[in-house]
């Protein structure tokens, strides 16, 4: 149907753009623990060995577990299988509330206890009025 | 029989007659779409008025994904077929999807620090945005610094390669834990955007894709003037 020349071109690009593909694809995967921008408590409790780089833990707020005490704010963060207590002190962002998204930036103290330099909260897909989210709520 | 037809559609895209219907329909809705997102549109139960970043933010991503694939499918036609009238097609596509891009990431910047509490995040889904800027940015300029048959080549391929980051943006919020919300609008299921928010999302997604083929109208004509002055039958 096309000349030679033509169907050599077509060949020539599936070639190289399956080559990249391909290429992107390992790289990616190989990376993946960098790629993700942050990890949840279930993988942090399933890891073998012992982390001790600066990491992102990222879930729900747990409902009622905030705590303020002098200057310092503890909670714990849950995926809703396994959770870890947060430490932190410092400005928390005007989104920061209690069952919403969260991601916690800073270092594993333990399995259990996680010390926190920076948050940052999540926003999740949900886009309402407040008069829809109350009636929502009274459901 | 295919020349004529393409002969006549080129001669009524590049009339100035098209191009006015367009811009009278880009102020139009332009105009209810900022009077929707920024008056009638209501506040958001949890991110209150920030929310109307989003009438910015998401269409600018869009038109700047589709430009983006449309340049990389007519790159393709150049590339394989050496169709000369997509390589113009795409040339003057990419400054609009290039100038979108950078309202994308700059507006969500501005919606991170007062949501996230950050202006930047190296997450999954903004670093792939800021990858397709890279190759907006180097399709550019690779038609600044390569002489004309070169740079038609170059920057074919620099969509074609570049067009496999679309796809990435597109799934990074479902492949990966990232800190940008996942897609609130799915063909298959439910949108979990109030239909509120949704009327201004369309209207100003409509007026910047207008405002993007009117730019490329412009683009596109003064290209077909400087082949016919240098007299070139070939680009």
């Amino acid at each position: 149907m096309y000349g030679k020349k033509v169907r050599l071109r077509i060949i020539f690009i599936i070639s190289l753009l399956t080559t990249i593909i391909l290429s992107i694809y390992i790289i990616l995967k190989l990376l993946e623990d960098d790629v993700v921008y942050f990890k949840s408590p279930t993988e942090i409790k399933l890891s073998q060995e012992k982390i001790t780089k600066k990491i992102r833990v990222g879930g729900m707020v747990k409902k009622n577990s905030v705590i303020l005490e002098n200057e310092k704010i503890l909670f714990i963060i849950t995926d809703f299988r396994n959770e870890i207590n947060v430490i932190f002190a410092g400005t928390i962002p005007n989104l920061f509330q209690e069952e919403k998204g969260v991601v916690a930036e800073g270092v594993l103290e333990d399995k259990n206890l996680f010390i926190a330099d920076k948050i940052l909260a999540k926003h999740d897909e949900n886009y309402m009025p407040p008069e829809v989210k109350e009636s929502l709520e009274q459901k | 029989m295919l020349s004529i037809i393409t002969e006549k559609s080129k001669k009524i895209l590049i009339s100035s007659r098209f191009r006015n219907l367009i811009f009278i329909l880009f102020l139009i809705c332009l105009s209810v779409g900022l009077f929707e997102a920024l008056i009638l549109s209501p506040q958001d139960y949890l991110q209150s008025d920030s929310v109307r970043i989003m009438y910015v933010h998401v269409p600018s991503a869009w038109i700047s994904l589709g430009i983006f694939s449309i340049i990389a499918f007519l790159s393709l036609g150049v590339l394989i077929f050496k169709n000369k009238n997509f390589v113009l097609i795409s040339k003057s596509l990419a400054p609009s999807g290039f100038i979108f891009n950078l309202i994308a990431l700059v507006t969500g910047s501005i919606w991170g620090k007062p949501t996230w509490g950050t202006w930047w995040a190296w997450d999954p889904r903004i670093t792939s945005m800021l990858v397709l800027f890279l190759f907006y940015f180097l399709y550019l300029l690779s038609w600044k610094i390569f002489e004309k048959n070169k740079a038609i080549t170059i920057s074919s391929y620099i969509s074609i390669i570049g067009v496999i980051n679309v796809p990435i943006i597109k799934y990074s919020v479902d492949w990966w834990a990232t800190l940008h919300q996942p897609s609130s609008i799915n063909v298959l299921s439910e949108s979990t955007i109030h239909s509120s928010m949704l009327i201004p999302l369309f209207l100003m997604t409509a007026s910047f894709a207008l405002f993007s083929i009117l730019i490329f109208l412009m683009k596109y004509n003064v290209e077909l003037i400087k082949v016919k002055n240098k007299g070139l039958d070939r680009i």
